[in-house]
């Protein structure tokens, strides 16, 4: 399988405070990996340092083989992301604003496509309703479709489902795996729900203060730490923050 | 370049304009206030002034008024339309997505270049019926310093960028107090000889300066000023290569310090 995403050494710092501290983690091709980590963990710098908004301090990020650094405009083309501290803009509709975000995608058949995401993903009703008159829930939905925009090869989802109810997100969640599927894409999930992680992700890698302390599947890791629920797991590593036998 | 890339921010900011009040009113309501303001004030000069003067202070006042406008529009309008993805917490999907600093660069001068030509266009009309100001009377030769005057707007558009970039959203009150700082130092109203001898020298670095210093002596003598149109456009040009240097400094600035996220937290 083609490794989508080669992190090596990864560090982030900010003066005295080392954010990520030389992270090494890869995504193959079809593969769901979730990165987990207690508040503070590093996990928003991580993926800011993927999406190319914050230099890393040292280390390489590598997509499709090509630097990041140096292939930044080319390799943000392929990937796109949805996160809870991007709002899509409130004054546009989700119409204006999925054919706004295929256009800077670089999509030729822009209207085409808003239009059929929005039929995808449940819009449809709410194409000419502001953005900023949307629920949390639909609003999530929305980015979760802007991320699509481009049939991204490498996604970056933090939290899609946060604000939705279990009804909606099964259906995310469904929708997301299903296109996943289908264009072989790589994944990069977060997440605070330990069901939902657990339902998606081939490996998970836990951060903990800056530092991977486990890279597995959720299997390995159940066995590993002796424990039935990645709930347990995740407050024991919450818990143990520096613990690097865990 | 991406064409593709430069309609999506065209499309974006032209669709938000259409449909706001408060955006159409900035674009054409403020001018015309200003506009019955300096013609009153002109026709009251015009009372006091000798009837013997050679000066068509109509033509003067508020043809300098409609260039500075244009000037001051077309500087906000590139940073307004910055802001707005900072307001609308949108701007990390914007350093997200690959668009390339020089197509959104571009993309903003478009819609700065629509709406001057909107607003320009607005009311040189309506200067001929208030005032019968025949703007269009100062011909073709005006063009450079016309050229000249969008394009300084755009580079103070792309400072005012670097500085939200470098200090947050706070510093918003930027993109419409530049041009004001820039004001009395530019001969908007006033030609420079009224400067100190010391200020004369230092305003020389001021490509406003040579714009409208230029354009009075086209409108008083009905002749080309070159050596102001070649100064205007020389720091100009130094200008856009110095304001995009600054650009990409905070920028790289940005992304070494992490000041990007910062723009949706403020």
């Amino acid at each position: 399988m083609t490794t989508v995403l080669r992190v090596r050494n990864l560090t982030k710092q900010y003066n005295n405070l080392t954010a990520v501290n030389r992270i090494s983690f890869e995504i193959k091709e079809g593969e769901i990996v979730s990165l987990l980590g207690p508040n503070g963990a590093g996990k928003t710098t991580t993926i800011q340092m993927l999406l190319a908004l914050v230099s890393p301090t040292s280390g390489d990020i590598e997509i499709f083989g090509k630097n990041l650094k140096e292939h930044r405009e080319e390799l943000l083309s392929l990937m796109n992301f949805t996160g809870p501290y991007s709002l899509l803009p409130y004054n546009l509709t989700p119409k204006e604003g999925l054919t706004v975000f295929a256009l800077l995608y670089g999509v030729r058949d822009y209207k085409e496509r808003a239009k059929s995401l929005l039929d995808e993903f449940g819009l449809a009703g709410l194409a000419n309703k502001k953005i900023g008159q949307l629920s949390s829930g639909e609003h999530m939905r929305l980015g979760v479709a802007k991320a699509f925009v481009n049939n991204p090869r490498l996604l970056l989802l933090d939290e899609p489902t946060a604000s939705l109810d279990p009804a909606i997100a099964q259906g995310l969640r469904a929708k997301i795996l299903k296109r996943v599927q289908e264009s072989s894409g790589a994944v990069l999930w977060t997440s605070h729900n330990m069901r939902e992680i657990e339902k998606v992700s081939d490996r998970i890698v836990f951060l903990s203060r800056g530092q991977i302390i486990a890279d597995a599947t959720p299997k390995t890791l159940k066995k590993r730490f002796g424990q039935e629920d990645l709930e347990d797991i995740f407050i024991t590593i919450a818990q143990n923050p520096t613990s690097k036998s865990l | 370049m991406n064409l593709l890339h430069i309609l999506g921010i065209f499309y974006r900011n032209i669709v938000i304009i259409r449909r706001s009040i408060p955006k159409l009113f900035s674009l054409f309501g403020f001018i015309t206030v200003e506009l019955f303001l300096w013609g009153f004030i002109t026709l009251w000069v015009e009372t006091v002034a000798p009837a013997d003067g050679n000066y068509d202070f109509m033509l003067l006042i508020l043809s300098a008024f409609i260039f500075w406008s244009m000037f001051d529009l077309s500087q906000r309008s590139f940073g307004v339309s910055f802001l707005e993805e900072v307001w609308s917490r949108n701007i990390i999907n914007l350093f997200a997505s690959p668009v390339k600093v020089s197509e959104l660069i571009l993309g903003f001068a478009l819609i700065g270049v629509a709406q001057v030509l909107l607003a320009f266009f607005y009311v040189t009309p309506l200067a001929f019926l208030l005032y019968t100001l025949k703007i269009w009377d100062l011909g073709l030769y005006i063009i450079p310093f016309f050229v000249n005057i969008l394009v300084f707007g755009w580079v103070l558009g792309v400072v005012t960028i670097g500085l939200v970039v470098r200090f947050g959203p706070s510093a918003d009150i930027l993109a419409f107090f530049i041009p004001f700082l820039l004001l009395p130092f530019s001969a908007v109203y006033y030609p420079i000889s009224v400067f100190p001898p010391l200020l004369q020298k230092l305003t020389f670095v001021l490509p406003t300066r040579h714009m409208f210093e230029g354009m009075r002596i086209a409108i008083t003598e009905g002749i080309v000023p070159l050596h102001n149109v070649f100064w205007a456009s020389v720091l100009n040009l130094i200008c856009v290569l110095l304001g995009f240097l600054f650009l990409y400094w905070m920028l790289r600035l940005a992304r070494t310090k992490g000041y990007l996220s910062r723009l949706v937290q403020d």
